[in-house]
């Protein structure tokens, strides 16, 4: 498995990267941890003649509070995300998603940004951090923006980032004290999902907030079982009939591992189960 | 049984830690592709896209012109001495056999067949010289899948005029080894019990560690090849036999071998294609595969549907048993093809007394990658059916699984049994293994639970499958194998030689590629021979060093080239007595052998194996009637296969919500003669479990209509990590029925795990499910079929493909790609 040919470049600012960026455009491509990148180089479905790597910019990397938020620096790895003691306290859903990430040697080297600019809709944290209203600041040559999480995602592997610009980092409105859960269905443990249901909830339940994974061509919100769930009480019947509602919207894809009805069931069933554990039942 | 027994048996029987493991856990060792020879240039192949299609030409000038590219070679450019790839075993006399270039020049029959070659510097600039090869096709209408194979309405190959290639029966009645089946059905229609059922292998990849890879040096006397392959000696004869190169001139080497599991029994078109580069260009040449090319390129294996008619006793004692095979041969047949079906008809009635059975395999050719051998290899297939079956029957006539196989199978004291498939199975007891298992199983307990979980109709309902298997392994009886028409005999050679030092090498024409030989052969010397194990160095794999030998696969290492060692360290045994007997001035009469030393009975008179062997090389004293040397060798042909068993037994968790299924426990009691290593045999059934177990839920290579393979990596062909499995308990009987026709008592164990864990683990996941209506899911019990089996009469999950029990003409249920 040998990439086609390419040049690799590994600036150490922010503003560096976004000079590469905008001297080489679309022959470059980010390197941001390569879980996805390497192998898809390696197979040649994509050969670019320029690799950014943005590991050696430490600013990028780390997460701090700030205020109703935290913020998630771009380069920060899917083992740190979840093992940080302030994730685990204002956004417990996020850590509970890092920790289904592929395997250990990938969360170990994939990142935080890497995975959400990838945009694969079975990736395992577009879902929830949609789910709980991320925000993601986007460096360009004119400065910085702020995109919500629900104008993020356009596409299949698609996002409100431009050509020239680099997600920087991703800020968390604090969900202090919500309950989560992340439900992952998969045929074997390494596999990327084939549904997967990222919920989190305030107490039991006065607020649900519910991603899905893979059930269309962008991480998506299950609003009609939010919406049953807000005010309701957490009994097993009461969140499965929720529950029900959660496929609604979707448009899945069909393959090997599922047909297209398949995963709407599947969405049903895993979003009852996700929010009965996130509640505690 | 044996001459061991009134030997200390030291180290037979020893957990012993694989010698070899260090480095080949490590990797400083030689695998192919760290070989790097002066001048070496490295290949990459022009595969083609299309699984049918007419070459209309091939544009080499921009690779050609590509920096640091030696050449690029096409069909075209070569004539004779490409050779063929052959088919060793050709089933039937009027088998239809399509030619098969290792490059064709004007036709492709299947997606990812090489059409060129491009040669250069670096692997890297070959690799991007590939890209450039311009090759325009005329695509072809391609037949993909067993049921559009059998129409004979697109031809995989037009020149043969059909895609069907061999038909092969097997009657009892013809035999003379049974009755008439045909009977045995129309009885129990009226007046007993007929299972008929369709059963699906799906197609499998072996998916070895180490892709192939081939390193071949013109530049010597001997044109070298070092392979990643099983059968160093098998391929040295191809070579000779299709490229026009003496033997002599030829040495391959399989270095160290990172897996097989069959697939590496293989000569293959990469290996003929490097070989006539290399000699093109007079100098050496490699080509190592990607992971994608190995997936797409080296064989597949299994891919049967089953068409299998029960007939029984309303008390449900078999009366006969039918069996219709339809084998996908993919596009050519490889060097053992359609002898891997034929290899499970033998086996199909198993354990039990059955007093009639048919077979017939028909063998069909498709555009997709060609079939071969996969651990097990017929017999898998085999078990499956008629485990799937028995389990089946006790449903219908309403007793326990194990109580029907009880009133089925040969009873201990029957041994030796011949079969009604014409083999004798020398020795076995079922009742113990069965006995064993189900304690250490906590069988009883594990049914309670399920009846538990029934009752209360819990959302994880409970299943327990069953898998009482034996197999014929130990390939082979060279008689046995020219009665088939294999290309090939039997048999294993071992040489001793005693060092000067008092060391010992020993050779073994087992090639081995991760199995343990080292360890195990040496354990076998140390006890035989009375030398430290430390002492015994184990050579193989080089035909040089191992000039003959019919290398690793089918169980057969142990069985068969443990005993050629044995019988070539008793030779060793019998000249030095003479030495002794000569230097100790005693007759050899009075001569006692034990530990290593020659002593002279009632007194302390004695002299030790590595004396004799010093005193050998020395040459300075010894009989004139004898050479001054004590090395022997041995060719040991086997005069029956062995029969391992065992009897499996799998508790399975299936989630009626999602139709995902969970292992709870598995118990496999395997009686395989005496054991020469346990943690061998452990690590052994381990992975073999893993294996047989994947096949039941995970592995499925899937070819779209136009013949493209859709699960070409491993995001789409799912391979099972540690994550995915259990701690499986592995027992063996107390007193194991020893193998009456080897020396060491031992029985083959190589295949044993896979052959039996398939249907333990699918006849666990119907069980759990059979109250709701379920008696069939299809392999791999994916969740989505699981889930749609459930709920196909309730009209919750709409789809009629995820069971099918009953096969009725024009409604095969499962070809086309995944069944869904």
């Amino acid at each position: 498995m040998i990439p086609v040919k390419f040049d690799y470049l590994a600036p150490t600012s922010v503003e560096e990267a976004i000079s590469a960026l905008g001297q080489h455009g679309d022959d470059a491509k980010i390197l941001a941890g390569g879980q996805s990148l390497l192998p898809v180089l390696r197979m040649r479905l994509n050969a670019p003649e320029v690799v950014i790597d943005l590991g050696g910019i430490s600013s990028l990397r780390g997460i701090r509070d700030d205020g109703d938020a935290i913020v998630i620096g771009a380069m920060t790895t899917h083992h740190d995300v979840r093992d940080d003691h302030l994730v685990k306290e204002h956004a417990l859903l996020l850590s509970k998603a890092a920790a289904e990430v592929a395997d250990s040697q990938i969360r170990h080297r994939g990142t935080f940004g890497g995975a959400l600019a990838h945009a694969d809709p079975a990736g395992d944290l577009g879902a929830p951090a949609l789910a709980l209203g991320a925000q993601f600041v986007i460096a360009g040559p004119g400065g910085t923006r702020t995109v919500e999480a629900s104008d993020f995602f356009v596409d299949l592997f698609e996002t409100a980032i431009g050509d020239d610009e680099i997600l920087t980092e991703v800020r968390i409105p604090k969900h202090t004290g919500w309950g989560a859960h992340y439900e992952k269905f998969v045929r074997v443990a390494h596999q990327w999902p084939i549904v997967a249901v990222a919920a989190t909830v305030k107490g039991s339940i006065d607020e649900a907030r519910i991603g899905l994974t893979n059930m269309g061509s962008t991480p998506l919100r299950a609003t009609a079982s939010e919406q049953a769930l807000a005010g309701a009480s957490a009994t097993e019947d009461g969140v499965r009939a929720a529950a029900d509602l959660a496929a609604e919207g979707t448009n899945p894809p069909s393959d090997l591992n599922g047909a297209a009805d398949y995963r709407q069931h599947l969405a049903r069933v895993l979003t009852g189960r996700a929010v009965l554990k996130a509640a505690g039942v | 049984m044996t001459a061991t027994q009134d030997r200390p048996a030291a180290e037979i029987g020893k957990d012993r830690r694989r010698k070899e493991d260090q480095r080949l856990i490590t990797g400083r060792t030689r695998w192919t592709d760290n070989i790097t020879l002066p001048g070496m240039l490295h290949l990459a192949m022009v595969r083609s896209p299309f699984a049918h299609a007419t070459i209309t030409s091939i544009d080499v000038e921009a690779a050609k012109a590509s920096p640091n590219v030696v050449a690029v070679l096409s069909g075209k450019d070569f004539g004779d001495e490409l050779g063929v790839c052959i088919n060793a075993w050709p089933i039937t006399p009027d088998q239809k056999t399509p030619a098969h270039s290792p490059m064709p020049a004007d036709r492709v029959a299947f997606a990812g067949e090489v059409v060129a070659v491009v040669v250069a510097r670096s692997a890297a600039e070959a690799r991007d010289a590939a890209e450039l090869v311009d090759v325009e096709y005329e695509e072809l209408p391609a037949v993909v899948g067993i049921k559009k194979a059998l129409e004979d309405q697109v031809l995989a190959h037009p020149d043969l005029g059909t895609n069907k290639s061999a038909l092969w029966v097997f009657d009892s009645s013809e035999a003379g080894t049974g009755g008439d089946v045909e009977a045995a059905i129309a009885e129990a229609r009226t007046n007993g019990i007929v299972i008929e059922r369709e059963y699906r292998q799906q197609r499998l990849i072996p998916a070895f560690m180490e892709p192939r890879s081939v390193v071949v040096d013109p530049t010597g006397e001997q044109i070298t090849m070092w392979s990643a392959t099983q059968i160093p000696h098998i391929l040295r004869f191809a070579l000779a036999a299709t490229t026009g190169v003496p033997e002599s001139k030829i040495r391959v080497i399989a270095p160290d071998v990172g897996g097989g599991f069959g697939g590496k029994l293989q000569t293959t078109p990469e290996e003929w294609i490097a070989w006539a580069v290399a000699r093109r260009l007079s100098k050496p040449v490699k080509y190592t595969e990607t992971r994608s090319e190995s997936l797409l390129a080296a064989h597949h294996g299994r891919d049967q549907v089953q068409m299998l008619t029960l007939a029984a006793d309303k008390d449900g004692k078999v009366t006969g048993f039918k069996v219709h095979l339809d084998a996908d041969l993919g596009a050519y047949i490889a060097i053992v093809g359609g002898g891997v079906p034929v290899l499970g008809a033998f086996m199909f009635n198993a354990i039990y007394k059955f007093p009639s059975y048919r077979f017939e395999c028909q063998t069909v050719l498709t555009n997709t990658t060609f079939t071969d051998a996969y651990r097990g290899a017929g017999r898998p297939e085999a078990t499956y059916a008629v485990e799937r079956l028995m389990d089946e029957l006790a449903a219908e006539v309403g007793v326990d699984p194990l109580e029907i196989r009880e009133r089925n199978w040969i009873t201990h004291e029957e041994f030796p049994f011949t079969t009604v498939a014409g083999l004798e199975y020398d020795s076995g007891n079922y009742e113990a293994a069965t006995a064993k298992a189900k304690e250490s199983f906590g069988y009883d307990a594990l049914r309670a639970e399920q009846k538990e979980r029934r009752e209360r109709g819990d959302r994880v309902q409970l299943g327990i499958g069953v898998s009482t298997f034996t197999e014929m392994c130990g390939l082979a009886p060279s008689r046995v194998l020219g009665s088939l028409d294999y290309g090939a005999g039997g048999w294993e050679h071992a040489s001793v030689r005693m060092l000067a030092t008092g060391k010992v090498e020993i050779v073994t024409g087992a090639s081995a590629h991760g199995q343990g030989h080292e360890t195990a052969f040496s354990q076998i010397v140390a006890d035989r021979l009375g030398v430290p194990f430390e002492d015994v160095e184990v050579l193989h794999g080089d035909t040089q060093i191992a000039h003959k030998g019919l290398d690793t696969y089918g169980s057969r290492s142990l069985v068969v080239g443990g005993e050629a060692l044995v019988r070539a360290v008793d030779k060793v045994i019998e000249k030095a007595k003479h030495l002794a007997a000569h230097l100790l001035e005693a007759n050899a009469d009075d001569l006692d052998y034990t530990a290593g030393r020659f002593s002279v009975r009632g007194t302390d008179q004695g002299v030790t194996i590595q004396e004799l062997s010093t005193a050998a090389f020395a040459a300075h004293n010894y009989p004139e009637d004898m050479e001054p040397s004590l090395d022997a060798d041995a060719t040991y042909d086997p005069v029956n296969f062995n029969y391992p068993h065992g009897t499996h037994l799998c508790a399975m968790e299936v989630d009626t919500e999602t139709g995902a299924v969970k292992m709870r426990k598995y118990t496999c009691c395997d009686d395989i003669g005496v054991i020469i290593n346990p943690l061998i045999v452990a690590g052994q059934v381990h992975g073999g479990l893993v294996q047989g177990i994947a096949q039941a839920l995970w592995e499925e290579a899937v070819h779209d209509e136009a013949g493209t393979l859709v699960s070409g990596s491993f995001v789409d062909y799912l391979l099972p990590t540690s994550a995915d499995t259990i701690s499986f308990d592995v027992v063996h009987t107390d007193e194991p029925s020893v193998c009456t026709t080897n020396t060491l008592g031992t029985k083959g164990v190589g295949e044993a795990g896979t052959i039996a864990s398939t249907p333990a683990v699918v006849n666990a996941v119907v069980d759990a499910v059979r109250h709701l209506g379920v008696h069939d899911i299809q392999m791999p019990c994916t969740p989505e079929r699981v889930w749609r089996a459930i709920h196909a009469n309730d009209g919750d999950a709409p789809t009629p493909e995820a069971a099918m029990p009953h096969f009725e003409e024009g409604a095969l249920n499962q070809d086309e790609g995944a069944g869904q």
